[in-house]
């Protein structure tokens, strides 16, 4: 047998592009070639395997034109018949993180290439497609380069040749909702001491089993009279006062903005922008009331479609900020929102 | 309360005239056992095999696992209120055969019961391949009820372990390990400073053939109670249990207890292992209401700081787990559970009957449902006339090439919800 085939995609970042201002590269086939990571990768396989295309697209273009350009590289990935498919890794980039979850699982769900990327585990990506494609977790930023090669090309080589897949804390890929068994070096009852011993010490332990997901909020009924209601908007696109007076973060964010907008009819350039460092802030530093959309509020209450707009908004950054942070921002805004009598809130994200 | 635990390594066991055990030998006289189970003129008739680690044997339909012990010292004998009469246990000295144990056949329900391979890849998922196992058979006269040939196989199985125990009474341990636990003052004085950690064990008790025994007690009609955690070590709790294989507590695991065993070995250094805890599994809602109430009432009167909770078997009891850990935990008693996983031949169900967020430290045994093959082995011990419909296995199991394609469920003890093995699962 041969060297095993891959082939590899990354976005216009790792290609040395350029970054968010080449973000609308299109997709591009480089026969023969491995770049930026790829380099990395293909010194990971030794002599096993060797990376034999390389695809580029820049993150705006690819979810700017998903449909089309999806097409375009299952076209060349089944061309070029690889034994198996990488895409990334993503690490905590969003649109990349999507990019690669979408390419992966397309590569493997609609022409049978075994398939695997890399992200972490708060990209957005991660959700989308964990369950969908092996997906080795990654650390937050490029850093973390080498010890995702590390997981991936072993996972790739295994999946290559069909051998069968340890359980997610063996192979390093994000939990998939797939259960398998494996030997731990201790025994149960060895490690549930172990265990007892740092929730007791209030120390951090790892669930072997995480419970199935509790958080699913029930939606609540709709709002019967909403001409007599007070309505908040609430967002995780960051915008803020211009100058971001309390300093919230651009990514994991450590806490959120209240602000008042009393007599505010219309968010400008001049005095509003956004903190958000996830997308491409032009748009929303231009005309704000794009992410939160204070002028057609103004409008629906100025109809009497709602009762009034209320006079604070609140704002964080959804951009890597762990759930556990965003929950608890929630908790503490959410007294506030209905101790001033807020029938209904507006969440708005980017 | 303190027990001396004196060890005594089998290497090997024959058949011979004379039953005695020398030089790490068990000899042991064929017709002195075939005597011992035909005291119950319930059962018909007896056959004994030796199976040994790596042989190609597989041993079915599996009921009991018993490893032979023998009081030497202090009060009452092994199992209490079984065998020997009742008589507070877990004090003194006790000798144990290791590397050997009793293992009870016969095709009492037919579907509930468990293989033993001692070779190839089932060997890895269950502890008695690494057992020399004397493997029992026996069957009934005809038109005994099935709940009756399982009581007598179950008191047959335990007499015996006990015969073959009482062949160590005058020998010298290979090795010995004390286990002493002080009174609640004691340990409040001996060790201000550590965390106060009990063991919550949950006992099956679901009824018709799936069953626990506590000093001779059916432990569907005990209410939750403490033991000294060296009771157990003599038999205090037995198992007459016919539920799925590799998730019940054979009688070998309850005189082994691994949380017992580990929470020892911690005792007085991170931790004060102040006693062991014993609940079950029944079927009715207000028995689950009251057990778990109980069980959590106890934690909060012995001002524990922490516990862990072992289940066993599946589906049903794991309301009982999750009812356990959520109470307990309400009390401010801090919890880890041990439990298996039923998630699918895929892997891709949720695991367990039940879920809680209090249960946020869980130790997993591994997924029950996962397929092995089980390729063909020269001996077989028992007989698989039921081998495809015990728990686990399917119409299709007895391959044509005489491999058996099976969930790890039938294998005895594979997913042990006492920690008893290292499989787990992500």
């Amino acid at each position: 047998m041969g060297k095993i085939k891959v082939v590899h995609y990354i976005n216009q970042f790792f290609a040395n592009i350029g970054g968010e201002e080449k973000a609308d590269y299109p997709a591009e086939l480089r026969k023969g070639e491995f770049v930026g990571p790829g380099m990395a990768l293909n010194q990971a396989f030794g002599d096993e395997a060797e990376i034999i295309a390389t695809i580029i697209c820049g993150d705006s273009y690819f979810n700017e034109n998903i449909e089309t350009t999806k097409a375009q590289i299952l076209e060349w990935v089944k061309e070029l018949a690889p034994d198996v498919f990488i895409a990334g890794p993503a690490f905590n980039a969003g649109r990349y993180g999507v990019a690669c979850g979408t390419m992966a699982a397309a590569v493997k769900e609609e022409l049978g290439i075994p398939a695997l990327t890399g992200m972490y585990e708060e990209n957005p990506g991660a959700d989308m497609f964990k369950n969908n494609v092996y997906m080795i977790a990654t650390k937050n930023s490029a850093a973390g380069m080498r010890d995702a090669v590390k997981k991936i090309a072993p996972l790739a080589l295994k999946l290559a040749k069909g051998e069968k897949i340890g359980a997610s804390c063996e192979e390093g890929y994000l939990p998939n909702g797939v259960r398998v068994n494996f030997f731990e070096e201790k025994r149960g009852s060895e490690r549930a001491v172990d265990m007892l011993i740092k929730k007791l010490a209030g120390k951090p332990f790892v669930t072997e089993y995480p419970m199935p997901d509790f958080d699913r909020v029930e939606p609540n009924p709709a709002v019967k009279d909403l001409a007599h209601t007070k309505v908040a908007l609430v967002t995780s696109g960051g915008i803020v006062p211009k100058g971001n007076p309390d300093h919230i973060e651009s990514s994991s964010a450590s806490h959120y903005g209240e602000y008042d907008i009393t007599g505010v009819m219309n968010l400008d350039e001049a005095t509003y922008e956004t903190a958000h460092g996830g997308y491409d802030p032009v748009y929303a530093n231009a005309d704000a009331d794009r992410v939160l959309p204070v002028d057609v509020m103004r409008d629906l209450e100025k109809e009497g479609v709602i009762g009034e707009l209320h006079t604070k908004f609140y704002t964080t950054v959804g951009n890597g900020t762990a759930v556990a942070s965003a929950k608890a921002f929630a908790a503490e805004y959410a007294q506030k929102l209905v101790a001033d009598g807020v029938g209904a809130v507006i969440l708005t994200s980017t | 309360m303190r027990l001396e635990m004196g060890h005594i390594y089998i290497r090997d066991i024959q058949f011979a005239a004379e039953s005695k055990i020398a030089d790490g030998v068990l000899y042991v006289s064929e017709e002195a056992l075939k005597a011992v189970v035909l005291e119950d003129e319930k059962l018909k008739s007896v056959s004994f095999d030796i199976a040994k680690p790596g042989e190609s044997v597989r041993i079915t339909p599996v009921k009991d696992v018993i490893e032979p012990r023998v009081k030497v010292e202090g009060r009452g004998g092994q199992f209490p209120g079984v065998i020997a009469k009742v008589d507070t246990v877990g004090e003194g000295k006790t000798y144990a055969l290791k590397g050997m144990a009793v293992v009870t056949a016969g095709k009492i329900v037919g579907f509930q019961e468990g293989i033993i391979d001692m070779t190839g890849p089932g060997a890895d998922y269950t502890p008695f391949s690494q057992t020399l196992n004397l493997v029992m058979v026996a069957e009934p006269v005809e038109g005994l009820k099935q709940h009756d040939y399982e009581a007598a196989v179950r008191f047959a199985g335990f007499r015996v372990a006990v015969y073959v125990g009482e062949l160590a009474r005058e020998l010298t341990p290979d090795e010995v390990k004390v286990y002493e636990t002080p009174t609640m003052m004691e340990g409040l004085k001996l060790y201000p400073d550590l965390p106060r950690v009990a063991y919550v064990q949950m006992l099956q008790s679901q009824g018709l053939l799936h069953d626990t025994y506590v000093y001779g007690v059916d432990a569907k009609k005990i209410l939750p109670t403490i033991l000294n955690p060296t009771e157990t070590m003599d038999g205090a709790i037995v198992s007459g249990n016919c539920v799925s294989a590799c998730d019940k507590n054979p009688t070998y695991v309850h005189q082994n207890n691994p949380v017992v065993e580990d929470l020892f070995a911690q005792h007085g250094k991170t931790l004060n292992f102040v006693c062991q805890i014993i609940t079950n599994e029944n079927v009715y809602l207000a028995d689950k209401m009251r057990s778990s109430d109980w069980t959590a009432k106890i934690c909060k009167m012995l001002d524990l700081d922490g516990v862990i909770v072992s289940q066993e078997g599946f589906g049903n009891p794991d309301t009982d787990l999750i009812m356990n850990c959520k109470k307990i935990e309400a009390e401010g008693v801090k919890t880890v559970i041990i439990t298996d996983e039923y998630a699918g031949r895929d892997g891709k169900s949720q695991s367990l009957a039940d879920a809680d967020v209090a249960a946020n430290a869980v130790v997993t045994g591994g997924n029950a449902n996962e397929v092995v093959i089980l390729p063909k082995l020269d001996k077989v011990i028992g007989t698989l006339d039921y081998v495809n419909k015990i728990a686990g296995a399917s119409e299709d199991t007895l391959r044509p090439d005489g491999s058996l394609e099976v969930e790890l469920q039938v294998i005895t003890g594979a997913t042990n919800e006492t920690g008893f093995l290292k499989l787990s699962a992500r």
